[in-house]
């Protein structure tokens, strides 16, 4: 178990995917208004990942290379609609505080990159592993955001009154402006790290700040050059 | 299905500009800050994003209508979006290259970035949350992808002025451009009384 260990804190630590990557933006700026609804979506996406994870690794050797892509999207759709159907069942709160971000967690960037990166060739248990290493690291950043947003924005932390009375919360903060201000805040201090780091001369490299650098990169090496891949070089 | 045009209108002001696309729904967010350096290039993203979702609009409502609702799965909807908009996108850009080159030349380089632009996904899904019939649909996505332009082109001629500012190094590359994202986010909130 080891190396389920090991995969576990790649994903909560060493490369989490929102703090370190930078991946999957959109839903960590959109659900964080509240610490409620940014460790639902987190964990909503962990489970997505982990099973996607692993039925993409088990039929990695079935999978033709050249298709893998819409395959991957088709058995992460899936996934996606089985846990919305659930969540309509039994969390309705959530689903309907998460809306339509629920379907979109299929173009989250997160999982087509772990499907292609490391469950299409690893064996299953440390592809489902590191689906829930991940997850959990993704669930980790949006709570985090979510609940310094609630904090400021609200006076609250997981719907409790945390400040004191005499407390006027910056309402801004829970409104669609506060989420680009945490983030910017977040993004700087990642960029204090990296240079501080690059000072001591540690290797840095895998800190990228995201789309922030090229986007035409991050978008190609993302996902849509794994989308036109094959594709395109036979166009050519 | 009988939109009236007041209703139409109420759709195009609603979704072009009291809930931006980006900057109060987070749809289309890598593009919006990694293809905003130059007017030119942004501008040039708008326009291709403009046309694959109207055009994809069109194609989603079409499908959702005349299949999805008489086969009886539309919990189906998000998988054959998906699909559609991606095998879309590709048939949009291989028609473009036979055709019409000009074209071609100008959005070519920007289609395959769109296809994974969650705001293509976003618009499809919002037109069937909100239940708007074909054409309402097609308008709403139109409006969606005309405001995008419209706060991509904003932030480029921002961030093109930016180039000269002495900013702190930390926040030097993203993190400003987040700070004034946020920034027109809240000139963007002025507009939310425009409708109700």
């Amino acid at each position: 178990m080891n190396n389920a260990g090991e995969r576990l804190y790649n994903g909560i630590i060493k490369e989490n995917p929102t703090l370190v990557l930078m991946l999957g933006m959109c839903p960590t700026l959109a659900v964080t208004t509240s610490a409620v609804n940014g460790l639902g979506m987190g964990l909503t996406t962990m489970v997505v990942l982990a099973l996607s994870n692993a039925i993409i690794s088990l039929l990695r050797n079935m999978i033709p290379d050249k298709v893998r892509i819409p395959a991957f999207i088709v058995i992460i759709a899936s996934f996606v609609t089985v846990v919305q159907m659930a969540l309509q069942a039994y969390l309705p709160f959530l689903y309907d505080a998460l809306g339509i971000y629920i379907p979109l967690i299929v173009v989250n960037c997160i999982i087509l990159g772990r499907a292609e990166a490391y469950a299409s060739k690893n064996p299953v248990i440390p592809s489902f592993f590191d689906g829930v290493g991940m997850g959990l690291g993704f669930s980790l950043a949006l709570t985090m955001i979510g609940g310094i947003r609630e904090l400021l924005g609200a006076g609250k932390l997981f719907g409790f009154g945390v400040m004191p009375a005499s407390y006027v919360p910056f309402n801004i903060f829970i409104m669609a402006p506060g989420a680009f201000f945490v983030l910017a805040c977040l993004t700087a201090l990642q960029n204090k790290v990296k240079i501080n780091g690059e000072k001591k001369g540690r290797d840095m490299s895998k800190i990228q700040s995201g789309c922030s650098s090229d986007c035409m990169n991050c978008s190609d090496s993302g996902c849509s050059r794994r989308f036109y891949g094959e594709s395109r070089e036979e166009v050519k | 299905m009988a939109s009236t045009w007041k209703e139409l209108l109420m759709i195009l002001i609603g979704s072009s500009l009291v809930s931006n696309v980006v900057l109060s729904q987070f749809l289309g967010l890598c593009p919006f800050l990694g293809v905003s350096k130059k007017v030119e290039t942004a501008a040039g993203m708008g326009t291709a994003v403009i046309f694959v979702i109207t055009l994809a609009s069109a194609v989603a409502g079409v499908i959702y209508r005349f299949v999805l609702i008489p086969l009886d799965i539309t919990y189906l909807q998000t998988i054959v979006f998906i699909l559609v908009i991606a095998a879309l996108v590709q048939f949009v850009e291989m028609v473009l290259k036979k055709f019409m080159p000009g074209l071609y030349t100008a959005l070519g380089v920007y289609l395959p970035l769109i296809t994974t632009n969650c705001a293509v996904l976003g618009v499809a899904l919002n037109n069937v949350q909100k239940s708007y019939g074909i054409l309402a649909g097609i308008v709403n996505g139109f409006a969606t992808a005309a405001g995008f332009t419209v706060a991509i082109v904003i932030l480029a001629g921002i961030r093109e002025k930016m180039e000269y500012n002495d900013v702190p190094q930390s926040f030097r590359g993203m993190p400003i451009v987040l700070v004034t994202a946020g920034l027109m986010a809240i000139a963007f909130c002025g507009f939310a009384g425009l409708i109700r």
